[in-house]
């Protein structure tokens, strides 16, 4: 099989998925895999799964048939979402999620990668110069050094959202997945996060969710198409903006055609 | 510790370890004598204290609103209080080695799980490892489950009442609604001589600079960081690669057993304990401690338990009637215009102050900014007032 040949230098690989919530299927049984370092853009309409893709790869929701291998072979079918995090998937959630009440310094040495993240090894914990050094990269990479000192719940709305992705690099994560990060963004903020995240894809896996498409023509070198659970279509933004299977997902131009079911 | 703290922290200590009861020792007509009364009372409210520090982690850190902390005060309470049942001997009313109230209930033996507390080495493990106990596997249930917010809050008060009800039963063996009362010695010594009852004054006010250096480096430390990010965002915190069921469960546990030992301190200094100081209104009472003291502060919960009773055993003795509609009232006016009680309000006024005079000095009325707020309610970024936990 084709899939099976090229998910050999994978980061992350779903084969089959399927993803029930009482019946109804957001998955329904999904290929999908990504290159290490590749920056990829998932689009498709509501409910197409895109959200769900990310649940199951953190964790947060459980497949009932398929595999989800990250890396050379760990399977993460049945781990807890913090164990996840651990082996190195860092995940942004589409509204802001940072630590209002703490400082945006604080923010990032607590996502800091450590050797033990458990309750004692925490309380023991101290920075060393090397992760300082790393906090303050990552401050000066997220536009927020002049804020590190700053409570994060003041940061305006595109402050939070860069101090979240910051939060995502300095876990140490290989693969990043993004929820629409620039939703709410003023036009100069989406292309500084444009900027940001291809950036981080340098070294990184990144998988974007997005709607607006002219900040995916911007980002995406390839996109991939989700609809009602499955890949429809896989390909550059302009073979994709081309196809006639997307444009009917987007425009439902066949809606009658195929009966209300569908609708 | 910055020094300033430590310093304010050691004076603190200081004062309650040693000038109070320095001042007890005094000849009675020295204008500076503090009565054996007052510091007995003031004993108990430094008990009450310790199980405030403890309420104040789980609830004021890591935002998780525990409505049955009596509980974990009651066991360590009648740990104690079972030991010093077992101290009358044949003192007691019957002159039988037995406790009065199983003659009354018809017991002819000693139940077995009585019999270990003879020994006060076991009595005062059984302190510590019983709240505990109860706390780990009340703790690992639900938070595994991701029970949370009012969820855990409403699972907590039914612990509340369950243990309410298990410990009116006389069938318990111990002591149905009366409770445990008639101690005679502690360890020995005579609880009616004024030196014993100095002695657990200290004792209490040892625990408590313990229980709250115990606190403050939990706090201090990464770990309590990660607490407030638990209150903040506990979505964020489990994909950040942390398991905040684990940081839950262990100041859970840590906050249950500093209730344990303020309830087994409490139990010899006011001579009694009954099931009606471990139910859903005491464990509600210990709630409104804390919120008027100050969640999120180490020194709220402490300013907060003592002054809250003390106004009470002022109020009770002058204005019997008034004491519950004042009670109430500090509540309302805390939810309504101090969420962050007096020592949190306290520290923001220098801040506040300074924002005064600058807005009369430039005088220009939209000179608000982010960390601005307004004088008689809450930040807008606050989260809500203490009437239920912080999702």
């Amino acid at each position: 099989m084709t899939v099976n040949a090229a998910a050999q230098g994978s980061i992350i690989y779903l084969e089959d998925v399927t993803v029930e919530y009482e019946g109804f299927k957001a998955l329904n049984a999904l290929n999908f895999f990504m290159d290490y370092k590749e920056l990829r853009v998932v689009i498709g309409p509501n409910g197409a799964g895109k959200t769900t893709l990310l649940d199951v790869i953190t964790g947060k929701a459980q497949p009932s048939a398929g595999r989800v291998i990250f890396g050379r072979n760990t399977d993460l079918v049945g781990r807890r979402e913090n164990e996840i995090a651990a082996l190195g998937v860092g995940r942004k959630f589409q509204t802001p999620s940072i630590f209002a009440n703490l400082t945006v310094r604080e923010n990032l040495e607590l996502a800091l990668a450590r050797p033990s993240k458990g309750v004692l090894a925490t309380m023991r914990t101290r920075l060393d110069g090397g992760q300082r050094a790393r906090v303050d990269a990552t401050l000066e990479a997220i536009g927020l050094a002049a804020e590190a000192g700053l409570r994060a719940g003041g940061l305006s709305h595109g402050q939070k959202q860069w101090l979240e992705i910051g939060m995502v690099i300095v876990q140490d994560a290989e693969l990043l997945l993004v929820d629409e990060p620039v939703a709410g963004m003023t036009d100069e903020e989406t292309e500084r996060t444009g900027r940001l995240l291809q950036d981080v894809a340098r070294e990184r896996a990144v998988l974007v969710i997005e709607h607006d498409m002219e900040f995916v023509r911007r980002i995406a070198r390839t996109v991939t198409v989700l609809h009602e659970g499955s890949v429809l279509c896989e390909g550059s933004v302009d073979e994709i903006q081309k196809d006639q299977r997307v444009l009917e997902v987007y425009l439902g131009r066949s809606r009658e055609e195929r009966g209300p079911a569908h609708a | 510790m910055r020094t300033r703290e430590r310093w304010a922290l050691l004076a603190g200590a200081a004062l309650v370890v040693v000038v109070l009861p320095a001042l007890n020792s005094l000849p009675k007509d020295s204008p500076f004598h503090v009565s054996d009364f007052t510091l007995n009372l003031f004993g108990k409210f430094l008990t009450y204290a310790i199980l405030a520090l403890g309420i104040d982690l789980i609830w004021g850190y890591a935002g998780v609103l525990s409505l049955g902390h009596g509980v974990f005060f009651g066991l360590g309470a009648y740990a104690m209080g079972m030991h010093l049942m077992l101290e009358i001997g044949t003192q007691g009313v019957y002159g039988n080695a037995l406790p009065d109230f199983m003659i009354w209930n018809r017991v002819t033996e000693l139940p077995l799980f009585w019999r270990p507390f003879y020994s006060a080495g076991f009595t005062l493990l059984a302190v510590v490892v019983v709240p505990g106990i109860v706390a780990a596997v009340f703790g690992f249930l639900t938070f595994r489950s991701r029970i949370r917010g009012v969820y855990f809050s409403i699972i907590t008060q039914a612990l509340a009442l369950c243990a309410w009800l298990t410990f009116n039963r006389n069938a318990m063996n111990l002591g149905g609604t009366n409770g445990l009362s008639g101690f005679k010695t502690i360890f020995g010594f005579s609880l009616s001589e004024p030196a014993t009852q100095r002695g657990l004054y200290v004792a209490s006010a040892i625990a408590l600079c313990l229980a709250y250096v115990l606190c403050r480096v939990i706090v201090g430390s990464p770990a309590g960081k990660v607490l407030v990010a638990i209150r903040d965002s506990e979505m964020r915190v489990l994909f950040c690669g942390y398991s905040p069921a684990a940081f839950k469960l262990f100041v859970f546990v840590v906050s249950a057993v500093l209730a344990g030992v303020a309830g087994a301190l409490y139990v010899g200094q006011v001579g009694i304990i009954t099931p009606a100081r471990i139910g859903v209104l005491p464990s509600i009472e210990m709630i409104i401690w804390v919120a008027v003291g100050g969640r999120g502060t180490l020194l709220g919960p402490v300013v907060g338990a003592v002054g809250v009773n003390w106004l009470q055993s002022l109020l009770t003795t002058h204005y019997p009637d008034l004491w519950l509609l004042v009670l109430g009232g500090m509540f309302v006016g805390v939810v309504l215009f101090f969420p962050e009680g007096v020592v949190g309000s306290l520290q923001r006024l220098p801040r506040f102050l300074t924002r005064v005079r600058r807005v009369r000095g430039e005088r220009s009325p939209n000179s608000s900014n982010e960390g601005s707020y307004a004088p008689l309610g809450p930040r807008p970024q606050t989260p809500p007032p203490p009437r239920g936990p912080r999702s």
